[in-house]
């Protein structure tokens, strides 16, 4: 069952999760996998690219900051997943050995006007590597069941949309 | 890829399909999704997507894997015409994504992009930005997902500009 219900969830808090270790072979079998470029998969070739060296791919690093805050705090909330991702920056590259954290500040919260049993936050988040430096920020929009509703019946209040 | 002085806006390509299975999506969500309607079919069913749906960072993940394979197969015919091939750089980001409809086992959706600006970069010569609108769609027609992408592209070197006919066996 879950905790945290999006009443939960206030403008201005923030909060900090992790820490996570990103390794050489973790960084290699995402790129084999799902982003196949040279400076994701090999020093050597990396070395003739733009990067310079291996680094790992962007979307890479945003599975890796949903995987923090998931076990941060969306497993334990009433997450109804995301409409989406208003922006994400990849600032500096994230490295093996990188030992990453993410740091999250509620923007601001909204009810759902169309179903009384969701709610909406707009939360920021700033991954940071083990020097503080930030590597990536994401805005994005958390959907959460209100307090009283479950999942399913927190999508079926209100009209259809 | 191409140079960034050869590509225009409103260019677009599809780079393919791929239809969703249960073992890849719970297999990702594992990895870095694990909410229960992205790996569990029966906490999914109980759920408001009413069956296993994958995590948007995976669909995400196999639009560039599409993407990368397309752009692979394009230079090696490039290669083959012994055309030069542009570097694709970095990406510095991406904005507006939407997740539009959740996408279910058995799903095939296809991927594609359309350019919809150029800009040379300020930061570093030799290279142009290229932002993209990226869609993925299903097979019942419904956008799924959407976003706007953005890429360094290596500007063709200006030792090049002086002789075009030799690049390409253009003239113009």
């Amino acid at each position: 069952m879950p905790t945290l219900y999006w009443e939960d969830f206030v403008a201005g808090s923030t909060a900090r999760y992790g820490p996570r270790l990103i390794t050489r072979e973790e960084i290699v079998a995402y790129a084999a996998e799902f982003d196949p470029q040279p400076m994701h998969l090999d020093e050597e070739a990396a070395r003739a690219t733009m990067a310079g060296e291996l680094i790992a791919s962007g979307w890479h690093t945003c599975a890796l900051l949903m995987r923090i805050i998931a076990d941060g705090f969306i497993l334990a909330s009433a997450s109804m997943g995301s409409p989406g991702v208003e922006e994400v920056k990849w600032l500096r590259p994230v490295r093996p050995g990188d030992r990453l954290t993410v740091r999250a500040t509620v923007l601001e919260t909204r009810p759902s006007n169309s179903r009384p049993g969701v709610g909406f936050a707009r939360i920021r988040y700033e991954m940071l590597d083990q020097s503080d430096a930030c590597v990536m920020t994401m805005v994005s929009t958390a959907m959460l069941a209100r307090r009283g509703f479950t999942l399913a019946s927190a999508m079926a209040s209100g009209g259809a949309q | 890829m191409k140079y960034f002085e050869d590509i225009a806006v409103g260019e677009r390509v599809l780079f393919g399909r791929h239809t969703f299975t249960a073992g890849e999506i719970k297999a990702f969500a594992v990895r870095f999704d694990p909410q229960p309607f992205h790996v569990d079919e029966d906490a999914a069913a109980r759920s408001h997507f009413g069956a296993l749906a994958a995590s948007g960072w995976h669909t995400i993940a196999v639009w560039m894997r599409l993407a990368m394979l397309y752009r692979r197969a394009e230079d090696e015919a490039r290669r083959a015409r012994g055309e030069p091939l542009a570097e694709l750089g970095p990406s510095p980001g991406f904005r507006d994504l939407k997740w539009l409809k959740p996408v279910y086992v058995g799903d095939t959706i296809g991927f594609a992009a359309e350019v919809v600006e150029t800009r040379a970069s300020k930061s570093r010569p030799g290279w142009g930005l290229v932002f993209s609108r990226n869609t993925g769609t299903n097979q019942a027609g419904a956008l799924v997902m959407s976003f706007i992408g953005s890429a360094f592209v290596a500007r063709r070197p200006a030792a090049d500009v002086t002789t075009p006919t030799a690049r390409s066996g253009r003239v113009a």
